[in-house]
């Protein structure tokens, strides 16, 4: 398994052979408040880069969650569309978004690393 | 224009406040804990909210001053027994609502508590109706904090003796560390509760004996999906200058004295809108399905037609479920009509439902 990456639309993506699992970072879930419904793609669904993948609504606002890649959608996780505030306690572990087949590997190496996504953060805070 | 603070804004920040910016104020729209469970503290325990951004203003004068203000407020000011309050709103001369507010008789006068985003053009809209006499002002120097939730009468009762003794829409003076509060027993939460209005100098004190007493504080996205439960308007989404009360469904709110004797702006059109029926009306609309209707959100009839639009929508925590308010064409606004809400591009099946969302708990 390699290095979890992240984008600066808030998501993480870890690769894992050909699939990856996406979700979205403790410091989205942070912007969003409590989240109150999640929805996940169906499994078969091709997503571009950066194209919308999920939705998540906090008592705020709704937000489009994207892929960081492009490829085929594997599965997305229906646990969290049971329970939407496992989000907020969990967001880069249990209550991943979905998982994707990646087209092209390349496109995770130009994600940002975990020191890098932090000082990403740290100077966009908002 | 500067973004204002209020006299709490630092204490706020002690408590983790985040702030967003409102009405040209630095208000906290959440506290640590966040909004679900701010909201959740408030209907079973208390919470106090700082809502000093709103305006006081306060008018002096005799029965002329009344005379003027009934020209554009459509309450029975007249027979409004002193240190009680009422609900009601200025109205444009088309009937359209300026402004709503909480107006209460003063020994001097009257007080009025101003939407912060409105309180500005309001005194321009009620000075055309003054005279020279007529004495008006602001109390910037007074907070203003509402303390809501079951629990409220019996904290406050252990910090100002006598206030659980008043009646729901009435208030009196009450002195706290040697400063006269006006404290009245209202809100707009759905639940029991006291709004103080306190000298910026004294805010802080009141607030860390709240504290003390288990009271925590509530932020404005809290007040936002409480007031939705509790089916109450907001101005500047359910209420504007192109909406009268009737549309509204605040009939309720013009005194029927007034509606048999008239003579205040919009009457006619009001009068109009009662008699015939408004094309649209405010209704209560409870989503069927796991999605948000949010502002601006619009509203179909099961065949297809385009009757209504959205004008607040969250999550309610209380009823575990997304509620909605907004305008729909008024054939469609009776009580269990199924209706579609267009949420990113899809319809998702609803029903136009009883307001208030959530029952009210008010000491009458």
């Amino acid at each position: 398994m390699s290095e979890k990456k992240f984008s600066k639309k808030h998501e993480w993506i870890l690769l894992n052979g050909d699939v990856a699992t996406v979700g979205i970072t403790k410091h989205a879930t942070e912007l969003l408040g409590d989240i109150v419904f999640v929805e996940v793609p169906e499994q078969g669904k091709q997503v571009e880069r950066d194209g919308q993948a999920a939705v998540v609504e906090s008592t705020k606002a709704a937000s489009d969650v994207y892929s960081p890649v492009s490829g085929e959608i594997i599965e997305g996780n229906k646990n969290i569309v049971e329970d939407p505030s496992s989000v907020n306690s969990d967001p880069e572990g249990d209550s991943w978004f979905f998982k994707i087949k990646v087209k092209d590997k390349a496109e995770i190496e130009t994600l940002m690393s975990k020191n890098e996504y932090d000082k990403f953060i740290e100077e966009n805070p908002s | 224009m500067e973004t204002q603070k209020t006299a709490l804004y630092d204490y706020h920040k002690t408590l983790g406040a985040k702030f967003v910016s409102f009405a040209g104020y630095e208000m906290p729209i959440q506290y640590k804990e966040g909004i679900i469970k701010e909201h959740l503290f408030t209907r079973t325990n208390a919470g106090f909210f700082d809502v000093s951004h709103m305006g006081q203003f306060f008018l002096e004068g005799d029965l002329t001053l009344t005379e003027a203000l009934e020209k554009l407020i459509p309450a029975d000011l007249k027979s409004l027994k002193l240190h009680h309050s009422k609900y009601s709103f200025l109205l444009n001369q088309d009937g359209g609502i300026i402004d709503d507010l909480i107006i209460t008789k003063t020994p001097e006068g009257f007080s009025i508590i101003l939407n912060a985003a409105c309180k500005e053009n309001d005194v321009k809209e009620i000075s055309k109706f003054l005279s020279k006499e007529h004495k008006s002002y602001f109390k910037n120097d007074y907070s203003l904090i509402a303390l809501q939730g079951p629990k409220s009468a019996q904290v406050l009762e252990k910090i100002i003796n006598g206030v659980s003794k008043l009646k729901f829409m009435t208030g009196d003076n009450f002195i706290f560390n040697d400063s006269n509060l006006f404290i009245t027993r209202s809100g707009y939460t759905g639940e029991d509760g006291f709004e103080i209005s306190i000298p910026n100098n004294k805010v802080v004190k009141l607030v860390d004996l709240l504290i003390l007493n288990k009271v925590e504080p509530v932020g404005l996205g809290a007040r936002d999906t409480l007031r939705l439960e509790a089916g109450l308007c907001l101005y500047g989404h359910e209420l504007n200058e192109k909406i009268n009360p009737i549309e509204a469904n605040l009939n309720w709110a013009i005194a029927k004295k007034r509606k048999n004797e008239g003579g205040f702006n919009g009457w006619e059109k009001i009068k109009k809108s009662i008699q015939h029926g408004s094309e649209k009306t405010r209704v209560g609309i409870l989503s069927l399905e796991k999605i948000i209707a949010r502002e601006k959100t619009k509203i179909f009839s099961n065949d297809g037609q385009e009757i209504g639009l959205v004008t607040s929508g969250t999550f309610g925590p209380s009823v575990k479920a997304p509620v909605a308010m907004g305008y729909i064409n008024s054939k469609y606004s009776k009580i269990g009509t199924k209706v579609k809400l267009e949420v990113r591009g899809k319809k998702y099946g609803a029903e136009i439902t009883q307001l208030p969302f959530y029952k009210k708990n008010y000491i009458k």
